[in-house]
């Protein structure tokens, strides 16, 4: 196994280079992309629309997590019990049947409640947006929560005992020694998690949520054409995906690793 | 369940027979199975593949597989569903006109097994790969110095000591396939998750539906557990236990 950094200039991967830029030339020459201007300012927010999502469902679903994972690592049985079928049924159904489940089992419903019907919350109910911000935040809360359960029960008792020895109160022990390093423990993990959960939000434009997905789906619609619009919308996720990578391996370089 | 909501009985609505909607569920629930241990087996045979050409392939297969996995793990798996589900049965199509054979219909079983191996092989790719170089390279030399052909090597020493390695990514690779055959209800295929939908919107009575179909997914993943708790305690015999 040589470990040598792999370079551009080989001759066979100037091959290969060669024919990725003949790829590209085809299909910018040979497909149709005419109905690109028109549409690029709804892909623009349509991908706004996308990363807010993401934002949105992991940092709700990582503050649903943190309490998950620790009543699974130290909590008593009616808190750990709960808490481990939360995160078992999430992980054991898949996200679209969720999905589903929310929007259309909870919008039938509450049809039969004429209160919820005639009260102020009714306008957002009726929009898909709630349940699908709903579904993505107990998907991420579900397999967080494992990771996170993992991570707190990694840290050593005797760093959580030494903190209750310097007189620290119970909240003080977590916030300041228990917390940070089961994060930090996890940090690779979540990195991970986040990138399966950008590539779990176009499931949502199935619920009539606009996303970037929505968009193109619209475009397929309208141009009647089978690939173009896909292989962008592959080239959109492709760049999302790396740029979250590459920002997590910028964190995960920053955090100090002292003492482990 | 939920008969104060309706007034309907959901065993009325769940009977096996025409007028209750479970067989038609279990249909799909047979043909999600089917999917999913299809597409598991053609990617672990992708996999193996791949996971071989990458470790002892020359730089141009290797570099070509750098970029299948690197691919199809950077797309969401909805995305390459469309992509290779439309794609694929267009360009078989083109195939068989260029050869002069008539266009065929391609049953969406096999399209959904065809989409759901190719996106399962890059995945174990990567899994067997990490597995394979997790056996100590000394191993395999004492073997091969003590005569063993490299078939035996292979059985004897290889496969063992990677089974370890190779099983906890594997068996979540399985749990993944069969929840990822539900991303083929957005193309139409019946399986599970559509054909629930079709018996909600049937009855109105989504609720009831998906409450049921979640329940069947969350035992297919259930039974799989207890399988794959076995299949681990069997290939880490005679290892000591961690912790």
């Amino acid at each position: 196994m040589q470990s040598q950094a792999r370079r551009w200039n080989e001759p066979h991967r100037l091959v290969l280079l060669a024919i990725a830029v003949a790829i590209i030339l085809f299909a910018a020459f040979n497909m149709r992309w005419d109905w690109l201007p028109r549409y690029s300012g709804k892909l623009v927010t349509g991908v706004g629309t996308t990363l807010w999502l993401l934002f949105l469902t992991s940092v709700l679903g990582f503050l649903l997590a943190v309490p998950l994972g620790l009543a699974q690592a130290a909590g008593p049985v009616w808190l750990s019990g709960p808490a481990r079928a939360f995160c078992t049924v999430i992980r054991g159904t898949p996200l679209l049947l969720q999905l589903w489940l929310l929007y259309y089992g909870l919008g039938s419903l509450f049809a039969y409640w004429p209160e919820i019907r005639q009260s102020w919350v009714w306008p957002y109910l009726r929009s898909a947006w709630p349940y699908g911000v709903l579904a993505l935040t107990m998907s991420f809360a579900g397999y967080e929560g494992e990771v996170m359960r993992g991570a707190f029960a990694g840290v050593p008792k005797g760093e959580l005992e030494a903190g209750r020895a310097y007189g620290m109160s119970p909240l003080t022990v977590f916030r300041r020694i228990w917390l940070p390093r089961a994060i930090h423990r996890a940090l690779p993990t979540l990195a991970g998690e986040t990138v399966l959960q950008l590539k779990a939000t176009p499931l949502v434009a199935t619920i009539t949520v606009v996303d970037v997905y929505a968009i193109i789906s619209r475009v397929r619609q309208d141009t009647y054409l089978t690939y173009e619009p896909l292989l962008l919308l592959a080239l959109i996720y492709m760049i999302l995906t790396g740029v979250l990578v590459l920002a997590f391996r910028w964190l995960e370089a920053r955090v100090p690793v002292k003492n482990i | 369940m939920l008969d104060w909501v309706t007034g309907l009985s959901a065993w009325e609505l769940l009977a096996l027979n025409p007028p209750g909607w479970g067989g038609v569920l279990l249909k799909g629930l047979a043909i999600s199975l089917q999917v999913a241990v299809g597409g598991y087996i053609l990617g672990f045979l992708i996999g193996i593949g791949g996971a071989t050409g990458k470790l002892y392939g020359g730089p141009i297969l290797r570099d070509v597989l750098d970029v299948y996995t690197t691919l199809v793990r950077a797309v969401p798996e909805l995305v390459l569903i469309l992509l290779l589900y439309y794609a694929g049965t267009d360009a078989l199509n083109q195939l068989l006109l260029l050869i002069g054979a008539e266009r065929m219909d391609i049953s969406g079983l096999a399209a959904g097994i065809f989409v759901i191996g190719v996106v399962q092989g890059a995945y174990q790719t990567e899994v067997l790969r990490g597995a394979f170089k997790a056996v100590p390279h000394g191993e395999i030399e004492a073997a091969r110095a003590y005569g063993m052909s490299p078939l035996q090597v292979l059985r004897r020493i290889t496969l063992p000591g990677m089974l370890p390695h190779a099983v906890p990514g594997l068996s979540n690779l399985w749990l993944i396939a069969t929840k990822d055959t539900a991303l083929l209800a957005v193309v139409g295929v019946a399986e599970l998750t559509l054909v629930t939908r079709q018996a909600g919107g049937a009855t109105k009575h989504y609720f009831t539906f998906f409450f049921a179909a979640g329940l069947l997914y969350l035992m297919v993943t259930l039974l799989s557990n207890v399988a794959i708790r076995r299949i681990e305690r069997h290939a880490r015999r005679g290892i000591p236990a961690v912790r």
